[in-house]
């Protein structure tokens, strides 16, 4: 009886996480099927299309690949650029004693993400100069807080017995840190790189205002020229990468999430 | 300067079966408190020797253990092991042959059981092999099967699991003193009793210098070789066996701490064997107890069967004599006077 009690509540534990696996997978495939059916819709829509001139200047392969190019060239390099100087920042911010340094650093970030990146790219613009650097620039500026605040919640969130024990069996403090509090954060900050990531496929189609280049041209011209079918595939594009990129992070997180945690 | 650092560990090291610690007029004073946590506390562990510390909740336990591996630094005073002072020698290479073992356990949640007891060998540089073989036999000795927990994580085993983990990982690089902060704190009773036992056995064959931090008195009396009993700011109230302190508490203030029952105490510290045994034929029932078991268990199965004595016997067996509550007793007076005995003879105010 108690056996058969404790088999049912093994197999039901199995099965809810066989249903648990299903679900994860299945949204895991949700994204990229969404991306296809989209892109595959636009791409039947405008087939249907009697394209003129202007519209055939921009809807052709070379010019969308130039594009979309342009636009993951921006939001790879600036997020690896504000992962290079996020998380070290954050990794010394959490170290010091100084509370002022901490607030002030934080608080630098914090306006760099609330103020408008329009109003960034611009005024960046108007100050320094146009073109691809002033793009990456506001963009790095824009996206620097989440990697930055996430980096130290990541450190301070461990069991400070966990780091102390580490401490008390003898390793150095930078051992302390690449061993025990970096791959321990790593879940935290990729989370942190994940919304960044997502923050600059948004933000890059801004760097159209200043010859910076991008889908946002596509965007802009569909809508000064007034063709939809142009500014539809621009913003069907923009949408597509920012759900690519996010899913594609995603995995990477799950990945690299330490095992045993 | 580096040089002597080295020899100094070196010297300690090898001493795997206990170094004698120093602790000379130590005091702390944390930054921003008037008064001291710990002040000016002196004393001498023997080599191989397991001395407890005792005493209420915020009395500087922790805080006098942890100077002596330097999580803590002390405000003043000198620390030495194996006669060389702790302060001159690098903090992270000191703890390497330091075991330490905190309350919360600490495992890395990240590594594999395996990984978290290889962490001391691989700072000290041991091939894979000798690790790996390290692994194996801590395993076995704190008894768990290495088959089925060394690739598991800390979050796959139960706490108290995790504590014999806790223990085996400061055991990794077999270092000569052990710090261990309340290591049984966070289990049941009968996990707790079933773990002191496994230390205890565990202790005979190591004989390390060992440091134990507990809240519990009757832990500290099955323990230790000596039990400091602590008050406020670390103040030594009395240090000495826990045969000694249970017959003769230095003040009321160790009185308190032992609580009622001090000769119910004192009575599982003695063997059967001491009693001065009666005829074995008075033992008529057929109730036995052995000569290695306490005297206390003699008097609980006495209570329990209502005889008027019972058996003694032997490790083979055979019956050697029997026992009554009154020759039980006798032992306590007997056992009073001896150590009274060899306390004057030391010369130490009794
Ligand atoms: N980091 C610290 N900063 C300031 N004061 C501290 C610090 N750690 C401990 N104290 C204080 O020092 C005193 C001794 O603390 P300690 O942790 O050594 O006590 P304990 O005897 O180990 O207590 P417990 O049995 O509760 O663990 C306490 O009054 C405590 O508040
Ligand atoms: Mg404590």
């Amino acid at each position: 009886m108690t056996v058969s009690t404790a088999t049912t509540a093994i197999s039901t534990a199995s099965a809810a996480r066989r249903t648990d696996r299903r679900i994860r997978i299945a949204r895991r495939a949700a994204t990229p099927v969404i991306v296809v059916l989209s892109l595959g819709g636009l791409l039947l829509w405008l087939s249907t299309l009697e394209l003129d001139s202007i519209e055939q200047r921009t809807l052709n392969w070379d010019y969308i690949a130039l594009r979309t190019g342009e636009h993951l060239n921006l939001t790879i390099v600036a997020s690896i650029l504000v992962a290079v100087l996020a998380i070290p920042t954050g990794i010394l911010l959490s170290r010091t004693r100084s509370r002022a340094a901490r607030g002030f650093v934080l608080g630098l970030a914090n306006v760099g993400q609330a103020t408008p990146a329009v109003g960034v790219v611009i005024l960046l613009a108007i100050i320094w100069q146009t073109g691809y650097t002033t793009a990456l620039v506001a963009l790095v500026i824009y996206s620097f807080l989440p990697v930055l605040r996430n980096t130290m919640i990541g450190l301070e969130q461990i069991d400070p017995f966990v780091k102390e024990s580490a401490l008390g069996m003898g390793m150095t403090s930078g051992q302390v840190l690449r061993r025990i509090e970096l791959p321990l954060a790593v879940p935290v900050i990729l989370a942190g790189l994940r919304t960044s990531l997502v923050f600059c496929v948004g933000v890059a189609t801004i760097a159209t205002f200043i010859n910076a280049g991008g889908l946002g041209d596509m965007i802009v011209n569909g809508l000064k020229l007034q063709r939809f079918p142009v500014l539809v595939t621009g913003a069907v594009l923009v949408a597509s990468i920012a759900l690519l990129i996010d899913w594609v992070a995603s995995v990477v997180e799950d990945v690299l999430r330490p095992k045993g945690v | 300067m580096p040089e002597s650092t080295d020899t100094a560990l070196t010297q300690i090291a090898s001493r795997t079966d206990g170094a004698r610690i120093v602790l000379d007029r130590v005091s702390k004073v944390y930054p921003g408190q008037d008064a001291p946590a710990v002040e000016e506390f002196s004393m001498v562990a023997e080599p191989g020797e397991l001395i407890m510390f005792v005493g209420p909740s915020g009395c500087g336990k922790t805080t006098t253990m942890k100077m002596i591996n330097r999580i803590i630094e002390p405000s003043s005073g000198s620390i030495t092991i194996d006669g060389r002072d702790i302060l001159s020698l690098d903090p992270s290479e000191l703890r390497r042959h330091i075991g330490y073992v905190i309350q919360q356990i600490g495992l890395f949640p990240h590594m594999t059981i395996a990984e978290n007891i290889a962490v001391v060998p691989k700072l000290l540089g041991w091939s894979k092999q000798r690790t790996a073989e390290r692994i194996d036999e801590l395993l076995q000795t704190v008894q768990l099967d290495p088959g089925t927990f060394a690739h598991r994580y800390p979050r796959q085993l139960s706490g108290g699991q995790q504590q014999r983990v806790g223990v085996a990982r400061a055991l990794a690089a077999n270092p000569p003193v052990m710090l261990m902060d309340e290591p049984f704190g966070a289990t049941d009773p009968i996990t707790r009793e079933k773990l002191q036992a496994e230390f205890l056995r565990l202790q005979e064959s190591i004989g390390k210098t060992i440091i134990f931090v507990t809240h519990d008195f009757d832990e500290a009396i099955k323990l230790g070789d000596r039990i400091a009993v602590l008050s406020e700011r670390s103040q030594i109230e009395q240090f000495d066996t826990p045969a000694a302190i249970l017959a003769e508490p230095a003040n009321a203030y160790v009185r308190s701490f032992i609580g009622h029952g001090a000769a119910l105490k004192r009575l599982a510290l003695i063997p059967v064997e001491t009693a001065v045994l009666g005829a074995a034929s008075a033992a008529v029932d057929h109730h036995r107890i052995a000569t290695d078991d306490s005297l206390r268990d003699a008097l609980d199965l006495l209570i329990v069967t209502g005889a008027p004595a019972i058996g003694v016997v032997d490790r083979s067996g055979s019956l050697v004599g029997s026992l009554t509550v009154e020759r039980i007793s006798t032992a306590l007076g007997a056992d009073a006077t001896a150590l009274a005995a060899t306390r004057s003879d030391e010369g130490r105010p009794a």
